[in-house]
């Protein structure tokens, strides 16, 4: 199931891990994306450290992480096709995380509360 | 938004489009349509695209004793150009200059037949209004019951010329009164994308009108402010207030082409405007001066970036003053201020997040400009 967090980021559990990608809220708010720096790997975060820099036609912006952990993996397609976040956001995940021990997905907004906060 | 925002006359229009309205220089503006700055971007430069450009200041100089000559000098008080020797019919690009010889703003002048009609930046308007009536010997009248309409892109002519067909005989930088359906036009070819256009001066009652005619035409999209700044920084057009201002000297913005040989030292009416001792001077050698820039990758580089001469230390060599993503480009362009020694070619450094990325100086424009001379 999805979560949302207050950043207009989507979340999805899978297995152990967190997929994390952008809102279509969210890329229409950025307008086109032209630009997309992926975190490396292995890389180990504190919840809200910026991780994605994402530039669009407009102004920079960041994606912070949503839970502390290490980044997994990273789309790195993304990089090549900066544009499929404002085609395909929810199929537009950007990097996989392994909380640490003791993150609750529970904490995060479901779909009802993410539309009640975009109005 | 505020609520004490200015609107021009092509409001509704825009919102009924679904245009995303910024505030710019006072005014509510559409940074951009549905379709997207990027799709904005491209459709101008290969169809038309129409902006309004309405907030931008209209005002007619007009010679008190009736003598347009008497306008001309007046102006050449002000403006580094040969306002005399321009032909009836005919426009100009111009800088008002200030007396420690930087840009007060920059500004296009049409001679039309009696007066002169000047067109200048929106946010410099009032000041623009202010300074010109230091000039005794004209009369200054702002056009308040206009706006003003670019059509832009290498479709643009033929789209035009199937309203007015009088339009299609007009070179670049002809100025032309034509009539529309009862209504006077003020037409010039020119504009701020690089591509060839028209920049078209409406009666505000008619505007709205006029503008869902051009548009009713496939080939037009309206375009806004966003592509409006990628269009003009790939075609390698300063922008006032980033890339020049007060502090900016003519040569230093690469704008010394705009001062003819008649108004330099030496010339048959050398000087004789603010700010000469400084700017004159400087015509052929500026120390530092407005260069493009194209960064490796893909991270556009924006205005406040530092460029860097080393990879790792040093001071700074200059200030990225316009940047971002060029869709035509399929890249990232950017225009700095730096040392005028310093070769195109040459491999910079702009330090962006904490890195410096390696840039490339390179001649502007970033694309080749398709005017109809």
């Amino acid at each position: 199931m999805l979560k949302y967090t207050e950043d207009h980021e989507w979340l999805r559990a899978d297995g152990d891990e967190i997929v994390v990608g952008i809102t279509r809220h969210a890329s229409e708010q950025l307008g086109d994306v032209v630009f997309i720096e992926l975190p490396d790997t292995d890389r180990e975060v504190a919840a809200g450290e910026e991780v994605v820099v994402i530039e669009s036609v407009k102004a920079a912006s960041d994606i912070t992480a949503p839970v502390a952990g290490v980044i997994t993996a990273v789309n790195a397609d993304l990089a090549d096709n900066p544009g499929v976040v404002n085609d395909d956001p929810m199929a537009a995940w950007f990097f996989r995380i392994r909380p640490a021990e003791g993150t609750e997905l529970g904490d995060f907004m479901d779909e009802a509360a993410y539309q009640a906060l975009i109005g | 938004m505020a609520e004490d925002l200015r609107r021009t006359a092509l409001y509704d229009l825009h919102v009924a489009r679904g245009a995303r309205m910024v505030p710019f220089a006072g005014w509510a503006m559409p940074v951009h349509y549905p379709m997207g700055v990027l799709g904005e971007h491209l459709h101008c430069r290969a169809h038309a695209g129409l902006f309004d450009v309405s907030h931008m200041g209209q005002v007619l100089v007009r010679p008190r004793d009736g003598a347009i000559e008497t306008a001309a000098r007046a102006l050449e008080r002000l403006i580094p150009a040969d306002v005399l020797g321009l032909a009836e019919g005919r426009q100009r690009y111009g800088l008002f200059t200030t007396e420690t010889g930087g840009i007060l703003d920059d500004l296009m002048f049409a001679h039309r037949g009696d007066h002169f009609l000047l067109v200048v930046n929106a946010a410099c308007a009032d000041r623009d209004i202010a300074h010109l009536r230091q000039l005794a010997e004209v009369e200054i009248l702002p056009v308040s019951d206009r706006g003003l309409i670019a059509l832009q892109g290498p479709e643009a002519a033929a789209v035009l010329a199937g309203l007015l067909p009088a339009s299609a005989g007009m070179r670049f930088m002809d100025s032309r009164s034509l009539a529309w359906e009862g209504g006077e036009l003020w037409i010039s070819r020119s504009g701020y994308t690089g591509e060839d256009g028209f920049e078209i001066s409406v009666p505000g009652a008619r505007i709205t009108e006029f503008a869902e005619r051009l548009l009713d035409d496939p080939r037009v999209a309206p375009v806004g402010l966003g592509a409006r700044d990628s269009l003009r920084l790939e075609a390698g057009m300063p922008l006032y207030g980033h890339d020049m201002d007060r502090d900016v000297t003519p040569a230093a913005a690469a704008l010394g082409w705009s001062i003819p040989k008649l108004r330099r030292s030496g010339g048959a009416r050398a000087g004789g405007f603010p700010g000469e001792a400084v700017i004159l001077p400087e015509l052929g050698h500026p120390s530092v001066l407005r260069r493009g820039l194209r960064p490796e990758g893909r991270a556009p580089i924006r205005e406040g970036v530092e460029i860097f001469a080393e990879a790792t230390a040093g001071a700074p060599v200059g200030t990225v003053s316009s940047g971002g993503f060029g869709p035509s480009v399929g890249g990232p362009v950017a225009m700095a201020r730096l040392p005028a020694e310093i070769p195109d070619g040459t491999t910079l450094h702009a330090e962006l997040r904490g890195r410096r990325l390696p840039v490339t100086v390179v001649p502007l424009p970033f694309i080749t400009p398709s005017y109809k001379r």
